[in-house]
């Protein structure tokens, strides 16, 4: 079976923790970081478990702030 | 594979569209706008109508959506958008001309111009933010706020012997005969914002054709005004907003 390996970076000084992107994702790949916060004051997204991720693009596609970028392999 | 092997260009399948500017919007977390906008940026990138492109912005919190995509933008006095969009495509025929209202720049002050627009069947899209609200003023009650719904100047629930009835003006606007593609979509998930991009495509795609006046209403959220977290305000949007508010294509010729 051919498995399908995602990543995806996040903006950090751009996101204001609106937390639309922890919510859409389905594998519970991100979350807030709830012990620091951008310049501006936000606890900003980030991936906690990385190896979880699909690669879907849910989160980049509710972001506001387009701060998400995603990346994809289809291992063979 | 590590993820510094698959963060790497060949394998991106999402970034951020070229045509939003570096400006960070001013919107709060989480606000409706601010999908719509990248929805917007991302089609007009991928139609190739960057040099082309020309918005109408409102008066409302997307006011300064002219500094966030980059393409050409006129700014209308409150509600005029329609009246401003049809001269502009009448001068300038090969041009994509756009709307982008919200609720009470559209369905209050500007009912007037939006009806008349898209009944004389302008080729303009009109992008419609319903948010039930007056977002940039504070949360002031919109003639699309709901029964019941408290806001700033409704504060125990709008009520209809007081303040009248929730205006379903999207659906007005499927019954002339000017318009020619009316739909009403959401950005609450990923498949409901992936639906506006292709209800948005096809309003472009008719502008373009010279087929009328399409109208693409999102409902949307405004956390602020609702007293919200952004994740409860689209619960609430899905829960409360469609019933009246119901989703899907009113028109389609
Ligand atoms: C002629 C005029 N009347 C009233 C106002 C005050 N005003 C500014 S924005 C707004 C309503 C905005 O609500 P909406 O169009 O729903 O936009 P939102 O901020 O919710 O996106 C009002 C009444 C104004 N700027 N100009
Ligand atoms: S791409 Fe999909 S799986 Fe990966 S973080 Fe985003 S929503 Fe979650
Ligand atoms: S959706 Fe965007 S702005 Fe909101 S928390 Fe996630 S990355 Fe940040
Ligand atoms: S007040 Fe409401 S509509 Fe305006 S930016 Fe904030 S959340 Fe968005
Ligand atoms: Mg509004």
């Amino acid at each position: 079976m051919p498995k399908v390996i995602g990543a995806v970076t996040v903006d950090a000084m751009r996101c204001k923790g609106c937390e639309l992107c922890v919510v859409a994702c389905p594998t519970h790949t991100l979350a807030l970081k709830s012990n620091d916060v951008n310049d501006r004051g936000y606890h900003y997204a980030y991936a906690a478990d990385m190896a979880t991720c699909i690669g879907c693009a849910a989160c980049a596609t509710v972001c506001p702030d387009a701060c998400i970028e995603v990346y994809r392999v289809i291992e063979k | 594979m590590t993820p510094e092997e698959i963060i790497n260009p060949a394998n991106r399948v999402y970034a951020r569209p070229r045509l939003l500017t570096e400006a960070n919007t001013h919107y709060c977390p989480g606000c409706s706008h601010g999908v719509v906008h990248r929805i917007v940026a991302e089609l007009l990138e991928e139609m190739g109508l960057e040099n082309r492109a020309v918005g109408v912005a409102p008066v409302g919190c997307a006011v300064f959506a002219y500094n966030y995509i980059d393409v050409d933008w006129v700014e209308a006095a409150h509600g005029r958008a329609p009246a401003v969009a049809t001269a502009l495509s009448r001068l300038n025929p090969d041009n994509l001309v756009f709307t982008y209202q919200g609720d009470g720049d559209l369905a209050a002050i500007g009912t007037a111009e939006t009806i008349h627009a898209a009944n004389r069947g302008e080729n303009i899209a009109i992008i419609f933010i319903n948010n039930a609200i007056y977002g940039m003023t504070g949360g002031q009650m919109a003639p699309t706020t709901l029964l019941g719904q408290k806001t700033a100047t409704t504060p125990y629930g709008r009520r209809a012997d007081l303040n009248g009835y929730p205006l379903n003006i999207t659906d007005l606007l499927a019954q002339l005969r000017g318009t020619c593609y009316v739909t009403r979509q959401a950005v609450h998930t990923a498949a409901a914002a992936r639906k506006t991009k292709a209800a948005i495509k096809k309003a472009f795609e008719n502008a373009l054709a010279g087929k009328g006046t399409s109208v693409v209403e999102v409902v949307g959220t405004c956390s602020s005004g609702w007293k919200m977290t952004p994740a409860q305000a689209n619960d609430w949007m899905a829960e409360h907003m469609t019933e009246h508010y119901p989703l899907g294509d009113l028109k389609n010729e």
